[in-house]
């Protein structure tokens, strides 16, 4: 699972770091840290915390997975 | 054919070409996708690695509390492309609308999207450079090399540049309990994007976290031992520090080398397009299917004087990204405008620093809200009677207001009072931005006219 935060947007309301506190903390008292590529175990967690934060800045990958092999390499 | 047909065959059978596999191109991508283009879509990337998402590099990689192999960034779709990474673009043929790769591969196009970005600024002399233990920080290769270094525990780590990045290496490695130098040639942190005003502010932060700040200095060699690793730094001063880790953290360099020769209008300030991302050649000249966005991109900016605007900012990769993909699939009454207000963020010393507009523009500066001494304020910047730029610590949720001022034109100083004005705030500052012709860290923001200092081309007047 990869995520990311918009950091513009981010106004610092907290509700993903009290929703889903493996994946997102406060670093001071209003910047934020994330995992960027937490396990899936916390999927549950991070859903909710995309539909509860205010500015809408968070942005949770929509397709699994990575690249397939052959793009990893390069391949065409 | 029409012009209608022309496009709906693009966008049906068409060649894309994203040069620069990173958060400008995996957007433009995205949103080529979403706007219906099933043609071929080729993303070119110089790093192995799919895209990425940089910030965390500085902050939470360095913290330790994410690694940098894992900050990929996420998809909004499947863009079905064909990537080509590890590999740089090395020449561009407009002519023939060929990219050329530097393993001598040749992708041809129909519509080019140019997204190279930046690069780490090295340090000057190579041979001092290439020492174990010097680094940069850009990449996630960057990333995750420095956190070896500093978990290994370092005697001292030497930050050269206190810009944004320098400013969160050395509060990361005060966080983790390192001893740490920043050397700066400027007058405190910071100066170069919100000049001197607030630069007090954040070195008076620097030292209070317990680093050794330096300024108005500059490193003049690094000095490695028998083994090749970086052992001390010399300093203007005349002093050796003596340094385990030395980053060196000197702003960044426009990824446009590879398209000398092209016929693009591209140079060391970036790559020159109009307000719809469209590029433009030497002469000046708007070219119909090559688009730029992201960091590598200058474009007019209606807001601020149409200067041509570079910046450094993920939001304006997202924005300039997206606006470059509606724009090569539309007619040009369709085409729309990359107007986006500049915004950045940073966090250092467990402040939250943003920022809207351009405050390097600015000359005055006026504290609306909070206080310096509490590290919690809104700093309003003015520019020939009108509000330019804001700068909060720990104030963000004010900038959404700044930036509706920035957006009308409003009056500086403003008049309005507001419900925190203290005794500081009542009167605006010289914001004190050093002279730009010295050369320092540099913003991230480029206020790009025409440098005397590219003579690319000679002009020659017509004589009767």
């Amino acid at each position: 699972m990869r995520l990311v935060v918009d950091l513009n947007r981010c106004q610092g309301y907290a509700q993903c770091a009290f929703l889903a506190p493996d994946v997102f903390a406060m670093h001071g008292d209003e910047s934020l840290l994330y995992d960027p590529q937490p396990d899936e175990e916390h999927r549950e967690n991070v859903v909710r915390a995309v539909h509860a934060c205010p500015v809408r800045a968070i942005l949770l990958d929509a397709m699994n997975g990575s690249l397939s092999t052959a793009e990893a390499r390069g391949e065409r | 054919m029409s012009g209608d047909a022309a496009l709906e065959r693009l966008k049906r059978e068409g060649r894309i070409v994203v040069v620069g596999a990173s958060l400008a191109g995996l957007r433009a991508a995205e949103t080529l996708r979403e706007k219906g283009f099933s043609g071929s879509l080729t993303m070119i990337g110089d790093e192995p690695h799919e895209p990425y998402d940089r910030p965390p590099l500085s902050k939470q990689v360095l913290l330790g509390k994410a690694t940098a192999d894992r900050t990929a960034l996420p998809r909004r779709l499947d863009i079905d492309a064909k990537w080509r990474l590890g590999v740089p673009a090395a020449g561009l043929d407009m002519k023939a609308r060929r990219v050329r790769l530097a393993d001598g591969d040749e992708v041809e196009y129909d519509r080019l999207l140019i997204a190279t970005g930046v690069r780490a600024r090295p340090w000057p002399k190579p041979e001092e450079g290439s020492l174990d233990g010097v680094f940069v920080l850009r990449t996630r290769d960057d990333g995750a090399a420095l956190e070896r270094a500093l978990a290994a525990g370092p005697g001292r780590v030497l930050v050269i540049g206190a810009g944004f990045t320098g400013s969160e290496i050395a509060s990361a490695c005060r966080e983790r309990g390192l001893a740490v130098t920043v050397a700066e040639r400027g007058d405190a942190p910071l100066v170069g994007a919100l000049g001197g005003v607030v630069g007090a502010v954040a070195a008076e932060m620097h030292r209070e976290n317990g680093v050794d700040l330096r300024t108005g200095i500059m490193v003049t060699a690094l000095e490695g031992d028998s083994s090749g690793r970086v052992r001390a730094a010399h300093l203007s001063d005349g002093t050796t520090l003596e340094a385990e880790v030395v980053v060196v953290s000197l702003g960044a360099q426009r990824n446009t080398e590879w398209l000398t020769g092209s016929g693009l209008g591209a140079g060391p300030r970036g790559i020159a397009c109009d307000a719809g991302c469209r590029a433009f050649d030497i002469w000046g000249i708007v070219t119909d299917d090559i688009y730029v966005a992201g960091d590598v991109a200058r474009s007019p900016h209606a807001l601020f004087g149409y200067q041509f605007l570079s910046l450094e900012h993920w939001g304006n990769a997202v924005a300039q990204a997206e606006t470059a993909a509606h724009n090569m699939l539309s007619e040009s009454a369709e085409r729309r405008p990359h107007v986006w207000v500049p915004a950045f963020w940073s966090s250092q010393f467990g402040v939250n620093i943003k920022s809207v507009g351009v405050p390097s523009m600015g000359t005055e500066i006026v504290i609306t809200q909070g206080s310096r001494a509490e590290r919690r304020f809104v700093g309003v910047y003015g520019y020939q009677g009108r509000v330019i730029g804001a700068v909060t610590f720990d104030q963000c949720r004010w900038l959404d207001f700044y930036e509706q001022q920035i957006e009308q034109t409003a009056p500086f100083p403003p008049p309005y009072s507001t419900v925190d004005r203290r005794p500081e705030g009542n009167r605006p500052l010289d914001a004190d931005f050093p002279d730009p012709s010295i050369p320092t860290h540099g913003p991230t923001i480029t206020l790009s006219g025409y440098s005397p200092a590219d003579r690319r081309m000679k002009f020659t007047p017509a004589h009767n």
